[in-house]
């Protein structure tokens, strides 16, 4: 009895020690990376070409794991210790709240990649039923009344948050910089929601599939996605006169890749995003490109529009939150008393 | 300590069997070990852990967040809900256990596997098809908005997600009371000059109406907690349609932990003191009944 379990033992041993060896002789890399809920189709490529990018040029081979959600869902996970290399979010404000609350990587993480940590951006948009019966233009025709607008919550949607913004800088901007005037504005705006969802898909399928609705504020990806998956016959996208640059940022997470010993590969993989061929399949799936030259070519695909940063509507995503989303900010005095 | 052992001896000595060992059934200290340890781990650590955490910012905060309007009027609309949609599955679901019970008809072994699928579907799944059955273009909806009925985004759909996955749980726990009921006491009382009401009051209610309340306690208990499927048809509108569960995690979104964690101890505390009247009532109905009898 003892001998048949030593040899067992002696077989799991031996084992694992072949799997070990197995495992490095391969020099096989894995890396996470945590996202967000639209970028799904979009990495999924990407892991591909970078997985070709890296073995030209280091002979070794790489596999990327990915996982989606809401953006700050996400973040949470990882700061409870989902295990990620790098992070690819929504809004900085979740990859700052890692690195407050988990002390995951550095606080000036935005500073380590050009162009603030985003390698593409996306903008805010108008979704309208085909013909555009409810004539809307720009931000001023969704307080008309009668005018069903869809839009998610912002305090359980990234995306929400982009949409709060750009309609509030708008807001802001027409006013002459007058708070009051913005408020008044937000108010009769969500005056005009029906439904809150709580994700941006949920709010997408709200006024695509179930029919709710006389425009969507959304993500340009998320809009143009609709236009190609359900037909250019159904829905026109508005571009209103102005509205937010939305830049969503990456990082490595440097704790965990130091950890893993993937910092170099973490490192590559997002440098990599800002390369010519990322870029072509960023904008293949309806993000914005950084690089010019890229920009240029798909300018038929993205309409010209007027945009304005977080920074210059509402001084960063940490003022953004204070004042609009924590307990008590503009959007909980719109429901207010 | 006499005088105690004389008003109830036998209450008294069952109370202290585990300790003198007096039980007459064999293993009985190792399953209540068991027990004991099972529901530790499964029930009371992870509550004690949620009410811990919220208690982590002081009182002040704890009882600032579960007071807070927004707050106040998502108890409102949860447990007003899961009151209604209880009610309702009470009153359909005894229905539906009776015919289940005293009727045979073609199909009912499948009307019967029916009941259960409630409980096996993930309730995601449930919201997201109760409102696109609802919603104003939606299958049903279309032909109740223009009466100016609306379900999909009101209190009423909420309602409805919560009778859903509510009334199995009545039906569960009446169906075999009514079941085991001989019918034959029921001729009896009609021979005897009942009528089919006298009948009902005197013979059927008396005996299911515990199982009822069990049944509509757990519908309503489950309908409190149920997130899944109401988020989808709620609406989730401030002050009127949001959930106390949306709050939650709404609440964590906020990476605001210790809020999310008072709002559920304050919401665990609320079922739980409505589950104690609920046995309450039970127990004292199941007393009085037993002196009549």
């Amino acid at each position: 009895m003892r001998s048949t379990y030593r040899g067992i033992n002696r077989f799991v041993v031996i084992a694992m020690l072949l799997m070990v060896a197995a495992s490095v002789l391969h020099a096989q890399t894995h890396l996470l990376n945590v996202s967000y809920d639209p970028t799904r189709e979009f990495y999924e490529e990407y892991n591909r070409l970078f997985a070709q990018h890296w073995k030209a040029t280091t002979g070794q081979d790489v596999i990327v794991n990915q996982s989606h959600g809401g953006s700050g869902k996400q973040a949470r996970a990882v700061i409870e210790g989902l295990e990620a290399d790098v992070v690819t979010l929504a809004l900085a404000y979740d990859i700052d709240a890692i690195a407050q609350n988990g002390g995951l990587l550095d606080k000036d993480w935005q500073s380590k990649l050009p162009n603030n940590s985003t390698p593409y951006t996306s903008t805010i948009v108008l979704l309208v039923r085909k013909g555009n019966p409810q004539h809307i233009h720009d931000w001023d025709d969704l307080i008309r009344p009668g005018v069903k607008v869809i839009t998610p919550n912002p305090k359980t949607s990234g995306g929400a948050r982009w949409n709060y913004l750009a309609a509030w800088g708008y807001a802001l901007r027409k006013s002459g910089n007058n708070d009051q005037g913005a408020r008044d504005y937000m108010k009769k705006l969500f005056a005009n929601v029906p439904v809150l969802d709580s994700g941006a898909r949920g709010a997408t399928t709200t006024f695509v599939q179930r029919g709710v609705g006389d425009v969507l504020i959304a993500w340009e990806n998320e809009a143009l996605l609709a236009l190609k998956e359900f037909g250019a016959d159904k829905f026109e996208i508005v571009v209103p006169s102005a509205t937010i640059l939305a830049e969503p940022p990456v990082a490595v997470v440097d704790k965990v890749a130091r950890r893993h010993g993937t910092e170099k590969v973490s490192r590559a993989y997002l440098e990599y995003l800002y390369s010519p061929e990322a870029q072509e399949l960023a904008a293949k799936y309806f993000y914005r490109p950084r690089l010019k030259s890229v920009a240029d070519k798909y300018a038929s695909v993205f309409p010209k529009v007027n945009t304005f940063t977080v920074v210059e509507g509402c001084g960063g995503w940490q003022n953004a939150q204070a004042k609009h989303f924590s307990d008590g900010g503009t959007f909980d005095q719109i429901y207010g008393k | 300590m006499p005088v105690k052992l004389a008003i109830n001896p036998r209450k008294s000595a069952r109370r202290w069997s585990f300790v003198t060992k007096s039980s007459p059934l064999p293993g009985f200290r190792l399953s209540f070990a068991f027990t004991a340890i099972y529901m530790t781990i499964i029930v009371f650590i992870p509550l004690t852990a949620i009410v811990l955490h919220g208690a982590r910012g002081g009182f002040g905060a704890f009882l600032h967040t579960i007071v807070a309007p927004r707050v106040l009027a998502s108890y409102r609309v949860t447990l007003g809900s899961a009151a209604a949609a209880a009610l309702l599955s009470a009153v359909f679901g005894m229905l539906l256990a009776w015919v289940l019970a005293r009727y045979s008809f073609p199909g009912k072994s499948i009307v019967d596997a029916v009941v259960d699928l409630p409980f096996a579907l993930p309730t995601a799944v449930a919201g997201i098809s109760l409102t696109a059955l609802y919603a104003e273009h939606g299958w049903i909806g279309r032909y109740l908005e223009p009466h100016g009925i609306h379900v999909a985004f009101t209190p009423l759909g909420i309602v409805m997600a919560m009778s859903f996955v509510g009334f199995p749980f009545v039906v569960r726990s009446v169906q075999p009371v009514l079941e085991d009921l001989d019918p034959a006491m029921e001729e009896a009382a009609a021979s005897l000059g009942a009528s089919s009401w006298q009948r009902f009051t005197r013979i059927i209610a008396p005996v299911s109406f515990p199982a009822l309340l069990t049944g509509s306690a757990l519908a309503f208990a489950r309908a409190a907690g149920e997130y899944g499927s109401v988020i989808f048809i709620a609406g989730n509108m401030p002050m009127k349609t949001e959930i106390t569960a949306l709050l939650i995690v709404t609440k964590l979104e906020e990476y605001d932990y210790t809020g999310a964690a008072a709002i559920a101890s304050a919401m665990l505390a609320l079922s739980f003191a409505i589950m104690l009247l609920v046995n309450v009532l039970q127990w004292w109905f199941q007393k009085r009944e037993g002196q009549r009898a």
